[in-house]
């Protein structure tokens, strides 16, 4: 049995505001299930299911499901960080596929801006008091960018990788968020400015950094019956895969994602291939974590993602893969530190044809979108998901 | 240059066994007596064959770099790295007590036992 085809993405809505100190945690989930609900044409009432993960307030969905008031058959709260809600994806399109629901509601928000949060510098040691390792690494203060730049670090020894090339990721991000009126930065940058903007965890530079915003996404997933009737052009779910990767008991390996594993199930169950794919929303809290995830998922061979993403080859119009044309995390948003709904929104709009015009892919068929969460340097989580136009 | 202060460990009765021994100044590490292998941070059961007849036996505190990157952010700039220790396993941990652009990938190291702001102390490497 397989999920393709079983599925839609009938709605997405990104929240238009990056900072948003006047609202609470709810209001903006509430807000963000409102404008995915009206781009599909749905309404409250039509949602039977409601999927989300740990940036939601209260107990799992269901705090959530009583502020907005559903009348749910089925609930989900997988929480792997920022692949969350690409793994949400997969659940909602096999949960639908077994009948279980026919409306999927998934909501992503957070405040870490207007909170001051320091996300990247501050130790992110996660889980609470009980978690397996805590005693063996909070004591040493693992920031993100910390344990993002030991990745870094380590790839850099084994493939000759540079900061220039890191840097390319940063550029084509920034090419593409110049025409997003909501991307938190717009300027367009050089591989210069990155390698000399001040150095944050060694060897990752301050440009390397993806943005800190308030806000989020949300998504509408529905049975084909219901969006065969839809007025909104929706979006196949074609395959989907997901893994964790751990520290394996001591057996460290920061050279590779758990995309090595998600990446191969989600192109079998799609029944593509990689030159298939036209556009790419590649989760990217680092620039590595793009350099990474791409030679993970076999756009190129392991070590050769250097030289895979310099020149521009990310830049819509320019290389062979266009990749984050809203600006990505590195740029547009990264709402609650998480990623994850933001990469699936914007691939959404390139099947749609609504990207903009700068940075619409021409003929979008079929698109990828890719999901990190937790932390590249310990323990993460990692999924993709395969999209068509239909 | 001011210096870096621990903040004592999370215990629990799994691991007491293992921060009671560094206040004795001894870094144990967890070795399975049904597949041989040593991991870390320390389990009752082996992560590798689920055996629970792991013990605790003491390490021989060196090792090599397998990657670091220092927090240039920190009010004190500190080099968090992963250490491949001479027994098998990989732990997160600091360097500590040398210059830290001396720092690299494959460079041997040796243990140093960190106070903290309780009894346990934190195990910590520097170049040897
Ligand atoms: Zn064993």
């Amino acid at each position: 049995m397989s999920i393709k085809g079983k599925a839609f993405i009938a709605g997405v809505f990104e929240h238009p505001g990056r900072e948003l100190p006047d609202k609470s945690l709810a209001q903006i989930h509430a807000e963000l299930a409102k404008g995915a609900l009206e781009d599909a044409g749905l309404t409250k009432d039509d949602v039977d299911a409601y999927f989300c993960a740990g940036d939601v307030p209260g107990l799992g969905a269901i705090s959530i499901a009583d502020y907005m008031g559903l009348q749910l058959s089925y609930t989900d709260t997988t929480e792997t960080g920022g692949s969350s809600y690409i793994c949400h994806i997969g659940h909602a399109a096999a949960a639908i596929a077994a009948g279980k629901c026919k409306v999927a509601l998934v909501t992503l928000a957070g405040k870490p801006r207007s909170e001051k949060m320091k996300v990247g510098t501050g130790s992110r040691a996660m889980g609470g008091t009980d978690a397996p390792e805590i005693g063996f690494e909070a004591p040493f203060w693992p920031s993100t960018a910390n344990m993002y730049g030991m990745a870094a670090m380590r790839h850099m020894h084994e493939y000759g990788t540079t900061s220039e090339q890191l840097a390319w990721i940063k550029v084509a991000a920034s090419q593409h968020a110049q025409y997003n009126e909501h991307a938190l930065l717009r300027n367009v940058v050089t591989v210069e400015d990155v390698v000399n903007s001040p150095m944050i965890s060694d060897p990752l530079h301050r440009l390397d950094c993806c943005v800190i915003t308030d806000g989020g996404g949300a998504m509408v997933i529905v049975s084909p019956e219901i969006a065969k009737d839809l007025k909104r052009h929706s979006v196949k779910v074609l395959g989907h895969g997901e893994s964790p990767k751990h520290v394996g008991g001591g057996r460290v390996d920061l050279t590779y994602t758990g995309a090595v594993w998600s990446g191969p199930r989600a192109f079998e169950e799609a029944g593509v291939k990689h030159a298939d794919i036209d556009y790419a929303s590649i989760y990217d809290s680092f620039t590595i974590t793009v350099l990474e995830t791409l030679e993970d998922l076999g756009f190129c061979e392991k070590g050769q993602g250097g030289k895979f993403v310099s020149d521009g080859n990310l830049i819509s119009g320019v290389g062979k893969l266009p990749f984050n044309t809203d600006g990505g995390g590195l740029c547009n948003n990264h709402p609650a530190n998480r990623g994850g709904i933001t990469k699936v929104i914007e691939a959404v709009r390139q099947l749609r044809g609504e990207a903009h015009p700068k940075v619409q892919v021409p003929n979008c068929e079929i698109a990828l979108a890719h999901g990190t969460g937790g932390s590249i340097g310990t323990r993460m989580g990692s999924a993709t998901v395969i999209l068509g136009r239909e | 240059m001011s210096e870096m202060k621990y903040q004592s460990p999370v215990v629990n009765p799994e691991t007491k066994p293992f921060w009671d021994a560094t206040a004795e100044g001894k870094f144990l590490l967890k070795k399975c007596n049904d597949c041989g292998e040593f991991h870390y941070y320390p389990r009752a059961l082996c992560p590798f064959c689920f055996s629970d007849k792991t013990e605790w036996v003491e390490s021989k505190g060196t090792g090599t770099v397998y990657t670091h990157s220092t927090m240039r952010r920190a009010p004190v700039p500190f080099c968090l790295a992963y250490v491949t220790l001479d027994e098998g396993p990989t732990m997160m941990t600091h360097i500590v007590d040398c210059d830290l652009e001396q720092v690299a990938i494959g460079k041997p190291v040796k243990l140093v036992l960190k106070e903290t702001d309780g009894d346990a102390k934190l195990p910590c490497f520097t170049l040897a």
